[in-house]
């Protein structure tokens, strides 16, 4: 098991905001994470990344509790959290940016190549290599949000409402970019809102109702369901 | 009619409140700026050597004055704190030296050392050596305060580091004001080097012990020399530091955003040591440089160029490391002229006049953004 999550209880104050949450993640899969605004998605990809402290349960990374570990310390172990609402540094160039995204990466050589790899990737980035990362257009922040992840050359990749707030086209951009990273062998754990497109292309998923887990079933079982079709689908 | 204007001037008085009465203030300052030209332009026609001498006193206590808004500046950027304790540290940084020179003898260690080492040179490195040991002093301090004080209230209102930080200070004037700290008296310093004072007149001269300067030259000092050197080469330092370096970015990261930062692998918390501890060397360095050149030190020597710094660092625009630089040469200036032309009990009083008119004026400074409070 890559990624164990085990009956998580997680408060803000007074509002149990996760209430016994457990699923888990393989190797080399893509799992989603769907469910409606408020439901608890960003509180429990910041609870495994370390932002956020559970009351119980626990979160284990191959075998490893990660459940008291620094956030730091957590991306030293190879997962990387993609925050929702891209969170790019303003004020930092592109390239510095990308740079924070390596700042736990020690070898100068194998970091310029991560950084010559997700120019490649996304080639619009490295024409704004040296622009405030503020003045990038709402897609491009995306981008960067993803590369900045992938610099630190993770293994599993928390990813936040990728396509909050995009046009088709380019949500359509970025899933092709989670399957590519995914096919190069980083598992993915995904929340979205856009359930269709998070199902069609996750091996598994999880339905998300108020801080409880409501279904869980491969993409394709998910997609079949009615009350999956009724709530999430628009059917 | 009588309606729509009363609405009319209801929706003004929204827009900007007092707009009516603004050209009162906007008069007042046009007033002062031009009352303030006016003084300068005289003055500097009526004799410009002097004016000249002026200006150079201001510029000393300038780049003092930059050193320690460096501090403010930075923290600020980090933790949108005000660290009041932060003219205290550089008290400390001066009593450290006092101590490591008069007590210790800690300047005079290469002669003893360090056979066949020219006189000059031992002179330099025993100095730099007290110098260090300021900054590092300070350094620690700076540390503990921050994890002892301010730390635990990272999450709490603003306003309780706040009063925090002003509670800090008191704690190190008055615990080190007792007698048997470093006691309530003003002491006088003993320096590790000795001053020595150039006048220019047709070329640059030094001014021997009784001699008098031939009137109409200007003066300065080794010290004044060494202050410029040192403030100029920290703020390059700096400005080095955190455009180019790794930490450097990472500060500059978190002072953004602290959980995205974390979520990079910065440990936000170590930036955030990191930070105060570099803001004290600058303030230890400067507490060290300011007793050289003031040879006179006391527990609550630090409040009145402390506050002054923290008015610089908010004039330049607070969080603004070359605002601060700009905003404490500022700083000297008015203060230099103010004693230079005005009276000398004003100096102190008009750099609390300046914040009040930066604070109407133009509250985010120079360089500064304008503050966008987090939702
Ligand atoms: N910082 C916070 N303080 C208090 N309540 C919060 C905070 N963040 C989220 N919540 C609450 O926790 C619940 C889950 O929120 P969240 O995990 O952000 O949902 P989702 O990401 O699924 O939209 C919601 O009811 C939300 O109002
Ligand atoms: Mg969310």
């Amino acid at each position: 098991m890559l990624l164990e999550v085990k009956d998580l209880n997680v408060y803000y104050g007074a509002i149990h905001a996760l209430q016994g949450i457990s699923f888990d993640l393989e190797e080399g899969e893509i799992v989603t994470l769907i469910g409606a605004n408020g439901a608890g998605k960003s509180t429990t990809l910041k609870t495994i990344s370390g932002l956020l402290r559970p009351r119980t349960g626990t979160v284990r990374l191959r075998g490893e509790d990660l459940t008291s570990m620094p956030a730091q310390n957590i991306v030293k172990r190879g997962m990387v959290h993609v925050p929702e609402g891209r969170k790019i540094f303003a004020p930092l160039t592109v390239q510095e940016n990308l740079e924070m995204g390596a700042y736990t990466r020690k070898d100068k050589a194998e970091i310029e190549g991560n950084m010559a790899r997700a120019f490649k990737s996304f080639p619009r980035l490295k024409e704004r290599m040296n622009q405030l990362g503020g003045t990038l257009s709402g897609g491009e922040q995306q981008m960067l949000a993803i590369g900045r992840g992938l610099m630190a050359q993770p293994k599993v990749l928390l990813l936040d409402e990728p396509s909050m707030g995009l046009a088709p086209i380019l949500v359509e951009e970025i899933f092709a970019i989670i399957k590519a990273i995914n096919a190069e062998g980083v598992s993915v754990l995904l929340v979205e809102q856009n359930a269709l497109m998070a199902l069609s292309i996750a091996h598994r998923g999880y339905v998300l109702e108020t801080g409880t887990i409501m279904l869980s079933g491969t993409g394709q079982e998910l997609l079949e369901n009615p009350r999956v079709q009724s709530a999430y689908l628009g059917h | 009619m009588a309606q729509a204007s009363i609405s009319q001037k209801s929706s003004l008085a929204a827009r900007r409140p007092g707009a009516r009465f603004a050209w009162i203030g906007q008069g007042f300052l046009l007033l002062l700026a031009l009352g303030v030209v006016y003084i300068l332009v005289t003055s500097f026609l009526k004799d410009p050597m002097l004016f000249a001498q002026v200006v150079l006193s201001g510029l000393q206590l300038g780049f003092v004055y930059a050193l320690i808004a460096l501090g403010y500046t930075m923290v600020y950027g980090i933790v949108r704190l005000i660290n009041f304790a932060h003219g205290d540290v550089f008290m400390v940084g001066a009593f450290v030296s006092y101590y490591a020179v008069a007590r210790f003898q800690l300047h005079l260690w290469p002669q003893l050392v360090l056979k066949g080492l020219s006189p000059g040179a031992a002179v330099v490195i025993g100095s730099v050596t007290v110098m260090l040991l300021s900054m590092l002093v300070c350094m620690a301090l700076a540390v503990v305060i921050e994890r002892v004080a301010y730390k635990p209230l990272r999450d709490a209102p603003r306003i309780a580091a706040l009063i925090t930080a002003i509670g800090v200070s008191f704690f190190l004037e008055y615990y080190g004001a007792l007698n048997f700290v470093f006691s309530p008296r003003f002491i006088p310093y003993q320096r590790p080097f000795e001053v020595v004072t150039f006048y220019v007149n047709n070329g640059i001269h030094q001014l021997q012990p009784g001699q008098a300067p031939p009137s109409g030259s200007l003066l300065f000092s080794n010290i004044f020399l060494i202050i410029m050197v040192a403030s100029i080469g920290m703020q390059v330092v700096l400005q080095y530091l955190v455009r180019r370096t790794k930490i450097g970015k990472a500060m500059r990261a978190s002072s953004v955003d602290k959980a995205t930062a974390r979520l990079m692998g910065i440990n936000v918390d170590g930036i955030i040591s990191f930070t105060f501890a570099l803001g004290a060397a600058f303030a230890g360095l400067g507490g060290v440089l300011y007793a050289i050149a003031y040879p006179s030190i006391n527990t609550l020597m630090g409040v009145l160029p402390g506050l002054k710094a923290f008015v610089a660092a908010v004039l330049g625009g607070i969080g603004s490391i070359p605002g601060a630089f700009v905003g404490a040469l500022i700083m000297g200036q008015a203060e230099a002229l103010t004693m230079g032309y005005i009276s000398t009990p004003m100096r102190d009083a008009v750099a609390f006049t300046i914040l009040i008119l930066v604070l109407l004026v133009r509250p985010r400074g120079i360089f500064g953004e304008p503050e966008q409070e987090k939702a």
